[in-house]
């Protein structure tokens, strides 16, 4: 229940209207000695309405020479040179000083610039005089409209210029499409960021298909740079496996070298053309390192499926894990190094059985209150 | 106080009036900006009608070959239109010409008597065809628009919307009074609540009644709404120019008298 305070009218009315200066005073006198029953909720502050929290920009320099300040101190007394202490040298001198095993990274001590830790946020908007400084700050949405604005003026330009290649007859339809390369358009939060202010959905979707227009006319390249600021480059998703290189030692001999990984086991093995079938594990010969044929049949399978057993010569090492796991890593790394050797057919096949896809069941672990990860403790009807 | 511009007298063209010094229910003008402005400076664009001789800047034949004398059909007219038009010619209302030419006048010297004393001038347009052209305009002045969706508190809640201490528009030029649902356009019933005076171009179709400079005009043809923007453009930017040049003048004779004094 909320609690109610029982206040007197004169700071009620004091508290409500502004101007009170055309209240009768006598009738004021008369009426402040009567107690008024108000709820909390008056007084009560709406603190989800007031934002996140502002900072002054004096605060900020503050902030900002206070964290120079102690940078010089921090170089000195790690002994550095306290010129050229960078960001990664406090963050070394940081953890050396205030060593903490707390899981969450957030959570450890840290010091960083300021700009990097309070949010962006706008200055004052307008000037001595009050005239604001930028022309559609009435809108609300200063920047994006601004982007906007610019954007269509662009396409404006755009199409003026079409209109004065077409009138001297020098209008090609298949002319210059601004080439993108593999890149997206930002999303809704990254161009939030640039323009440090919040849009709508509905908004981002209209610069989109805005940019979309511009990009699908015929001479937009000349505003390739514009276009190029709003787009974020994709690493070139290649369908080609990667194939360790193929090697010569000293007597002439082809080798290749490849990793695997299964469990908790990790093995890198050396394949040798040499023709003998040869195959060493840790030192020790496969026979008595894997004592058991399923394992030995792990390790065989790449060789057998390309038909080319007695062919190679295996150089292996192999640490953590079980047998099986090891055997299983082996394999994988047998069949990365063979395929240097084979042909892109064979390769595609040895994919295509599964011989390339690293496995990714790990131990999955178990829960409380059960009596293992998936396994629950023995129901009881009473 | 905000000139009362009711009354449909024809006799005076350029009735004296009081230009609002900052209206605005949040405005407070800096100390040092009032007195740093010479009272000389402020009123000697008063003792002339037509001080910045916005007349010359267009004449009834522009606004001809502008295409402004024509108004939406018969269908759509608003019934307080009725006085400003001239006629009906098959259907289509044209609007006069001559009440066009003087209210024109009237609102281009507000205009620049409020560009003159520094006014905040904001350019509003709900129309997608000119809303680039009214932003390229107000970007040319100096001044300020506001072309896109209008949100509800932008004037009446402009504390909370923007932050606190913020300084309203003095004078809102409407380029078009209706918004894309061809309803009154709510910039004008807001401007009318906090006292700011508009100026705004009324079609055949609109209601006037709430502006308090309207323009009886076409607002849908391209030719008629450049025309408006250029006008608007010069006037500002001449108003501007004369009031550098007087304070250039009162502070180069305030100098000489100071030097003659010392």
């Amino acid at each position: 229940m909320a609690a109610s305070c029982v206040r007197t009218v004169g700071s009620f009315l004091g508290k409500c209207t502004k101007c009170s200066s055309s209240i009768n005073t006598v009738a004021t006198q008369v009426l402040l000695s009567r107690q008024v029953c108000v709820s909390s909720a008056l007084c009560r502050k709406n603190l989800a309405a007031a934002g996140p929290e502002k900072f002054t920009l004096e605060y900020i320099q503050k902030q900002v020479e206070e964290y120079e300040i102690g940078k010089r101190h921090l170089a000195n007394m790690m002994g550095e040179d306290s010129e050229n202490f960078t960001q990664e040298d406090i963050d070394k001198s940081i953890a050396y000083l205030f060593p903490s095993s707390l899981f969450e990274k957030r959570a450890r001590p840290l010091m960083k610039h300021p700009d990097e830790i309070f949010p962006k946020q706008r200055a004052v908007q307008w000037g001595a005089d009050g005239r604001p400084f930028h022309f559609l700050f009435y809108t609300g949405k200063q920047s994006y409209y601004s982007l906007m604005h610019d954007l269509y003026g662009k396409i404006l330009k755009i199409e003026k210029h079409q209109d004065r290649l077409r009138a001297k007859g020098l209008f090609s339809q298949d002319a210059q499409l601004i080439s993108l390369g593999p890149s997206r358009w930002l999303t809704k939060e990254e161009l939030e960021l640039l323009l440090v202010e919040t849009i709508s959905t509905h908004d981002y979707d209209r610069f989109i298909k805005l940019m979309e227009r511009m990009l699908a006319m015929p001479y937009s390249s000349t505003e390739e740079e514009f276009v190029q600021r709003y787009r974020r480059q994709l690493e070139a998703q290649s369908m080609k496996q990667m194939m360790p290189p193929l090697e010569k030692d000293e007597n002439g001999v082809a080798f290749s070298t490849a990793e695997g990984r299964r469990k908790t086991s990790d093995s890198s093995v050396i394949l040798r053309d040499c023709g003998s079938g040869h195959i060493t594990i840790n030192g020790q010969d496969y026979l008595q390192y894997f004592p058991v044929l399923q394992d030995r049949e792990q390790l065989m399978f790449p060789l057998q499926f390309m038909g080319v057993l007695g062919r190679f010569n295996l150089e292996c090492t192999v640490s953590g894990g079980g047998r099986s796991s090891q055997a299983g890593a082996l394999r994988l790394a047998i069949s990365r190094a063979l395929l240097s050797f084979l042909s892109e057919g064979d390769g595609e096949a040895m994919r295509q059985a599964g011989l390339l896809t690293p496995d990714p069941r790990v131990r999955e672990r178990k829960k409380p209150g059960q009596e293992g990860a998936r396994r629950k403790f023995t129901w009881k009807k009473r | 106080m905000i000139v009362n511009n009711r009354c449909f007298n024809v006799c005076f063209i350029f009735r004296p009036f009081r230009v609002p010094i900052l209206t605005g229910c949040h405005s407070s003008i800096p100390l040092w900006w009032a007195s740093l402005c010479d009272k000389k400076i402020l009123n000697q664009p008063l003792e002339k009608p037509d001080f910045f001789r916005v007349a010359e800047l267009f004449s009834l034949k522009d606004l001809f070959d502008a295409r402004v004398h024509l108004g939406h059909k018969k269908g759509c007219r608003h019934r307080l239109m009725e006085p400003y038009l001239y006629g009906c010619r098959l259907d289509h209302d044209i609007i006069d010409l001559d009440q066009t030419m003087e209210h024109l006048q009237l609102a281009l010297n507000f205009t620049a008597h409020i560009a003159y004393r520094g006014g905040i001038i904001l350019f509003v347009s709900r129309r997608r065809q000119f809303g680039h052209l009214v932003e390229t305009t107000a970007k040319d002045c100096g001044e300020y628009a506001h072309t896109r969706y209008w949100q509800g508190g932008l004037l009446t809640n402009a504390n909370i919307q923007y932050g606190p201490g913020v300084r309203l528009p003095d004078l809102i030029i409407f380029l078009s009074t209706l918004n894309n649902v061809f309803q009154q356009h709510v910039g004008i019933r807001d401007a009318a609540k906090m006292n700011i005076p508009t100026v705004g171009v009324v079609d055949s179709n609109c209601n006037p009644s709430l502006v308090t400079y309207p323009v009886p005009g076409n607002d849908d043809t391209p030719a008629a709404v450049e025309l408006y923007c250029r006008l608007f453009k010069m006037t500002i930017n001449r108003a501007k120019d004369r009031r550098k040049q007087m304070e250039l003048l009162h502070g180069l004779s305030a100098d000489a008298r100071e030097r003659r004094h010392v």
